[in-house]
This record gives C-alpha cells, sequence and structure tokens, in this order.
C-alpha cells in the first residue's frame, strides 16, 4: 500500500483553494449515458423479468421492462447531477491540522471505556424505569443481551484473528461445544450453571487446541478453508450423533439461570421472595443482562491484560511475522495454541451462556452464517481493536433488531414488505461502504502495548497491510 | 550467565594457526534440501570465536538456505551443525534462538504494525527483560537514529532504519553469535558503510562472534577475517578477507565491474 497522503500536513490550504476544472457537460453526459447502459445491462436480468413459481411450480416469466427502465434512467440522471455538483468550485476546506487534543477531551478519551461501562450498568434499570417492565423486555433482551453474546463473541475471536492474525472462519464451533455442554451437563448431571460455565470454558478451549493442532503449519486462505470444515464438522456431529444431542430437535428444557441457586420463580424461595420485592420475569432477564455484561467485561479485561504481557505480545508479533518470530526464539507452536485456546475458551463461555439464555439449543443455531457474522464483526470493527469491535457488534446486530422496528414501510411498500429480508442486503451495501472508506474497520490504530513516555495511536493507514 | 564478554585482545583465534581452539560454529558436510531439490550440497565451514567470518556468493548459490539451516528451518537432511560442543541439528528453531545465538533474518523482517520499541523488546523477549533498560540504552547508543523513531511503527522507517531494527533486535537478547543475512539488502552505500562499522565495532569492543552472508563482497571481504564463496550449494573457496579479496577468480565473478 502507498503511503497515504492523509497525512495532515500544515499548510496544505493552499493547495486546497486551488481552481476546480470548468464544468464538461457532454463528458459528464458520456459518462451518466455510459453508466445509465451498464445499469440496464446489469438491470435487465434482475428487473427486466418477474419471475415466481404458479401453484403447479411452474416458472411465470411476467416482462417488467419499465423497472429496467427507470433504474437506467435514475442512475443517468444520479451520475450527471453528481458530476455537475462534483465539478462546482467548492469553498476552500479549512486547513487540516495536527490536532492537539485538549485536556477535557483527553480526560474523556482516556475514561471512555469507564463512561460506557457506567452506562451498561445502569442500561437495565434505566430502561424498566422509562419504559416498564413490559415494555423493557424487548430492549433488554433482544438488544442488549443479543449485542453482549456478540461483543463477547467479537472479542473472543478477536483474540484469534485481531491478535494473533490466525483467519478462523469456524468460530462457531466452540460457541456450539460451549452451548452443548451446558446444556448436556445441565440435563444430564444437573449441574448448575455456575458450575457448568467454566466447565464449557475448557472443554471449547480443549477444543480449540484440537483444532489448532492440525493447522499449525497452515496461514491465511489455507488455514480458513481448515477452520470452516472444522466448524461444519462440529455442526454436522451435533445433528447426526443424535443419541447425545438428540439431532435436529435440539435439547430443551434447558434448566434456566438461578440467582446463585436461587430460583427467578414466582412464590416462596424466589428471587422475589428473597429480596421482598413483587415478582416479574423482567428480573430474570436483567440478571442474564448483567451475567453477559460480567463475561463480556471479563474477556476484554482479560484480552487487554493479555496484550501487556509476553504471550500478547507474541500474538501480534506471529500476526506480523512468523519467521521473525521464530528467529527471535519465540515458541510459535505455543503461541497459536494459546491464541486458540482462549479464543475458543471465551466462546465457549458465550455458548454456555446463550443454552441457559435461550433454555434450548440445536445445531441450527450454530451454522456457518454465524461464524460468518462474528468475523464481519471483527474486520469491521478493525483487527484488534476492543472498541471498535463493540460497535461493529452493536451496529451490526443491533441494526438487524433495528429492521424488525420498521413496521410503518409495510404501508409505502405493500403488505408484502419485510425489511428483514433485506439484511443481507444492506450488510453486504454496508461492506462494500467500509471498503471504500475505512478499508482498515471502524478503529483502525492499534494503540502500543506498551510505552517509553506517552501514549501514542498510531493510525493504520500509515503502514503497509499486514502480509495475511 | 555471561553475556557480554569485554573486549579481551588476542581472544581471536588466528584461523589455521595450530592449536586453535574448538571452532564456536561447525558445520560438517551440511545438505539441505527443498522437496527434491538439494539446496546445499555438503557445507563443511567454522566459526571461531571472536571472529567475523563472511560467506558471499551469488543470488541462489544457497547462502541463506545455510543460515536459515542453522536455525533449523529447514532441518538438514545430513550433515552436523555443532554449537560450542552441542549439536544443534535437530534442535527446534525457537530453542535455538535460546543458546546465544541471534539472527537478522534476509529482507530485515521487522515487525510493521508495533513501534521500534515493541520490536526491540520482542528481541529480548528470550530472556524474560532480565536486562531490558540496558540493553534498551545500548541498542540506542549503537543506532541513535532508533531512539528518534522509538515510538513510531516499523513499517513506517525507512529502509536502513528498518536494517537496524533488525540488527538492534537481534541484539536485544544478547548473543555472542550474530547471524546477519544480507544487512545491506537495498541500502544506500553510506547506510552500508555505517552499518558494517558497527559490526566492526561490536566485534573489536565486546567480542561478538559475527557469520555475515553477502552479496556485498567488497565490503564484506573487507569487513572479514575470513570468508568463505558459495558457488551452487558448495564452499568452493575459503580463506582470510585479504586473501579473497585478492584471488583473481573473486574478483572477476563478484566484484569486477560491481565496485
Amino acid at each position: 500500500m502507498l503511503m497515504d497522503t492523509k497525512t495532515p500536513v500544515p499548510g496544505a490550504a493552499s493547495t486546497a483553494a486551488r481552481p476546480a476544472p470548468p464544468f464538461d457537460a457532454v463528458a459528464a453526459l458520456k459518462s451518466a449515458a455510459f453508466s445509465g447502459a451498464v445499469t440496464l445491462g446489469l438491470g435487465f436480468p434482475l428487473l427486466a423479468y418477474d419471475t415466481h413459481p404458479d401453484i403447479s411450480n411452474a416458472l411465470v416469466v411476467l416482462p417488467r421492462w419499465s423497472w429496467a427502465i427507470w433504474a437506467a434512467v435514475i442512475v443517468f440522471a444520479g451520475r450527471f447531477i453528481g458530476l455537475m455538483v462534483g465539478a462546482r468550485p467548492r469553498a476552500a476546506k479549512r486547513p487540516q491540522q495536527l490536532r492537539v487534543p485538549s485536556r477535557s477531551e483527553g480526560f474523556v478519551k482516556a475514561n471512555l471505556a469507564w463512561f460506557a461501562v457506567a452506562a451498561l450498568v445502569a442500561f437495565p434499570l434505566v430502561m424498566v424505569g422509562a419504559l416498564g417492565a413490559n415494555g423493557s423486555l424487548k430492549w433488554i433482551n433482544n438488544y442488549g443481551i443479543q449485542i453482549l453474546i456478540y461483543v463477547m463473541l467479537g472479542w473472543g475471536l478477536n483474540i484469534v484473528v485481531g491478535l494473533a492474525g490466525l483467519l478462523d472462519l469456524g468460530y462457531v464451533a466452540f460457541y456450539a461445544v460451549g452451548a452443548y455442554s451446558y446444556a448436556l451437563l445441565s440435563t444430564t448431571y444437573g449441574l448448575s450453571f455456575w458450575i457448568c460455565l467454566p466447565l464449557a470454558g475448557i472443554l471449547a478451549a480443549f477444543w480449540g487446541m484440537i483444532l489448532g493442532f492440525p493447522v499449525l503449519r497452515l496461514r491465511g486462505d489455507y488455514l480458513a478453508i481448515v477452520t470452516l470444515a472444522f466448524g461444519e464438522i462440529i455442526r454436522i456431529v451435533l445433528i447426526n450423533w443424535t443419541d447425545l444431542t438428540n439431532g435436529y430437535a435440539g435439547i430443551s428444557a434447558i434448566p434456566r439461570a438461578t440467582f446463585f441457586g436461587v430460583p427467578f420463580k414466582d412464590g416462596e424461595g424466589g428471587f422475589a421472595d428473597l429480596f421482598g420485592i413483587e415478582y416479574n420475569p423482567i428480573q430474570r432477564t436483567i440478571f442474564l443482562f448483567y451475567v453477559i455484561l460480567a463475561l463480556a467485561l471479563l474477556t476484554n479485561a482479560v484480552t487487554l491484560r493479555l496484550r501487556r504481557l509476553p504471550v500478547g505480545r507474541a500474538w501480534e508479533a506471529l500476526r506480523e511475522d512468523e519467521i521473525a518470530c521464530r528467529s527471535l526464539g519465540i515458541n510459535t507452536v505455543n503461541t497459536k495454541l494459546t491464541a486458540f485456546a482462549l479464543g475458543a475458551m471465551f466462546g465457549g463461555f458465550a455458548g454456555s451462556f446463550f443454552a441457559v439464555r435461550q433454555a434450548f439449543v440445536s445445531p441450527e443455531s450454530f451454522t456457518f452464517i454465524e461464524s460468518a457474522t462474528i468475523l464481519a464483526i471483527v474486520v469491521l470493527g478493525g483487527m484488534g481493536s476492543q472498541i471498535g469491535v463493540a460497535l461493529a457488534a452493536t451496529v451490526l446486530i443491533g441494526g438487524t433488531e433495528l429492521l424488525r422496528e420498521l413496521d410503518f414501510l409495510k404501508r409505502i411498500f405493500g403488505d408484502g414488505f419485510d425489511p428483514v429480508q433485506y439484511r443481507m442486503l444492506i450488510f453486504g451495501g454496508g461492506m462494500v461502504l467500509m471498503m471504500i472508506w475505512r478499508p482498515r474497520g471502524i478503529i483502525a490504530t492499534r494503540s502500543p502495548s506498551i510505552f517509553l513516555k506517552e501514549r501514542k495511536a498510531i493510525s493504520g493507514d500509515m503502514v503497509k497491510e499486514g502480509h495475511g | 550467565m555471561t553475556t557480554i564478554i569485554e573486549a579481551a585482545p588476542g581472544r581471536k583465534a588466528a584461523p589455521g594457526r595450530d592449536g586453535a581452539p574448538t571452532p564456536m560454529l561447525s558445520i560438517r558436510g551440511l545438505q539441505t534440501f527443498y522437496g527434491k531439490i538439494c539446496a546445499l550440497k555438503g557445507i563443511d565451514m567454522d566459526v571461531n570465536e571472536g571472529e567475523i567470518v563472511t560467506l558471499i556468493g551469488a543470488n541462489g548459490a544457497g547462502k541463506s538456505t545455510l543460515m536459515m539451516t542453522i536455525f533449523g528451518s529447514p532441518r538438514a537432511r545430513e550433515g552436523s551443525i555443532t554449537y560450542e560442543g552441542r549439536d544443534i541439528t535437530r534442535l527446534p528453531t525457537h530453542e535455538i534462538a535460546r543458546l546465544e545465538i541471534a539472527q537478522s533474518p534476509e529482507g530485515r523482517r521487522i515487525f510493521p504494525r508495533m513501534t521500534v520499541y515493541e520490536n526491540l523488546q520482542m528481541g529480548a523477549a528470550i530472556n524474560g527483560f532480565a536486562h531490558f533498560d540496558r540493553d534498551l540504552e545500548r541498542a540506542f547508543t549503537i543506532f541513535p537514529r532508533l531512539k528518534e523513531r522509538a515510538q513510531q511503527r516499523g513499517g513506517t522507517l525507512s529502509g536502513g532504519e528498518q536494517q537496524m531494527l533488525a540488527i538492534a533486535r537481534a541484539l536485544m537478547s544478547r548473543p555472542r553469535l550474530l547471524l546477519l543475512d544480507e544487512p545491506s539488502l537495498g541500502l544506500a552505500p553510506l547506510i552500508v558503510k555505517q552499518i558494517f562499522d558497527v559490526i566492526r565495532d561490536l566485534n573489536k569492543t565486546e567480542g561478538l562472534t559475527v557469520f555475515l552472508v553477502e552479496q556485498n563482497a567488497f565490503h564484506a571481504l573487507k569487513l572479514a577475517d575470513r570468508g568463505y564463496v558459495m558457488v551452487n550449494g558448495l564452499i568452493t573457496l575459503s580463506g582470510t578477507g585479504k586473501e579473497l579479496l585478492s584471488r583473481p577468480e573473486v574478483r572477476a565473478a563478484y566484484l569486477e565491474g560491481g565496485h
């Protein structure tokens, strides 16, 4: 990658004010016509014919040329206007300068994480206060808990992909191992969640090592393929080993979470009874919210701590250059295995939490698309960046949930319109835009784990890409 | 464990002298293969303590392969590598690095997204940062340029600075034997001179033993106590640096037209 010219240079203002070239209408028309023709060509198979099966399952093809033509016209007009606007002389940009953060800004920045944690701790209580128990359930459960699960998964995978640079497409396998560990241990042996949680983590870490050994020599694409296969193997074993896992039907009636042994139930001996408050199902949800919040923060704390320890630095060095690592006496085998094992362990914790929350697990929850989503969170967030991953999880998972809220769109597009169906389209479009604007993720800076005098984040734009 | 050896005059083992001490690094009948292709066809070579030994040869002669084979990757198929009387032929790479041998691999291979400081820290990982602060001072004294760049990412350094960083990183583990693979690669002549001066100083003042693989035959032979010439996976000539410099076949093959 070439050195980016985005480097702020004081005095760059003089060049920004240079006169724009005059608007060339003919060239713009040509360019717009070309874009329109491309749209027509691309849209012809997709838009010009409406295809759907009839009652006897035969294909019905109805011409719908107006759609394709409209699309071409819109693109033509849009391109032309875009060129016209773009050619107008712009007001001289303000000079870009090396910004020195003010002291108060520095304080907010330094403590941003603590503010975020405080906000998250207050979140369920504020929601209950504002919307009442019934109104807030959706926000705490579908948004809060769901997003935090993916934040945790993203942080777990970040150890493997972001720090150690090992592209893992089968991360969901460890999530599944964690979920089934809790499901089986609790339904078979009646073990409680708090005993199963570490066990699930250990089992998942163990499977992480099992995956790690055969792929020690692989890197990049090859590693990705093998991990992808591993994820599928786990899922298919879960489907077919019906004696143990009950196959497609999954495991239901998994014991619910208890408040350290006190069940969330109405009446004598329940959580509400113990604390002398009125029983409400939301209490369990709030408790689950705090559990996943604690688990996610644990993941984050461990990752941040490890980054400052030799093993964490060895991960990052491994991502940068494996041969150099070996010549510096780093045991790359152990380094890779610890990355796989730790990443898997947090996946296992999250899986175990997933099982206790749903009280039902089935192989359908652990398909490849889950792995892809988690990986997308890590990549979109900015590999190795903890805050970036949290933001990406919020946008991706929260965004999906938000699509369910857009019922008013049915009034515009008719009853058959379901915004959730467009999730992947929006997701893909967002990915493309990210590639254009922020190719290295939302947070593309990597803050050094050690400092000589002061902390100084370094922009990812300035450095060549790592050798995947 | 003593690491920096105080300069002791007369410690240098002159080659060919009778009763010379056993070599620090001794390679016998070494053969290395890439699949079916034989890259090293039986190498015999010694590096005595306190010496600078250079290995010169054309592209693809097998110089870097020899360097990598000493570090166990790729593995030697035949022959032996002995370091201080210990057979290290089959030792895993990371354990070889713990024997106070350091390597600055070909193409520098610094960690581009980590800062200069972090890069140096990785170099000290082996001995558990026992004397990190002192070694860091030493690295910055040897290469003051690195101190200015300490907070910068490795990838943003110039080629010469990256090479300095690669050498400084290798020195952080306090090696007694330093393997350098083409430190002059792609550098301006002035920087090459600086780097070679540093190597000479380290050898003189600290008694660091250096095994230098180079294409820049003129500089390398001038610097070295002894040299080996490699052609197609075989050592064809050896002798003191001066001897080799004056040999007509060496001049013809590696020097004429070059410098």
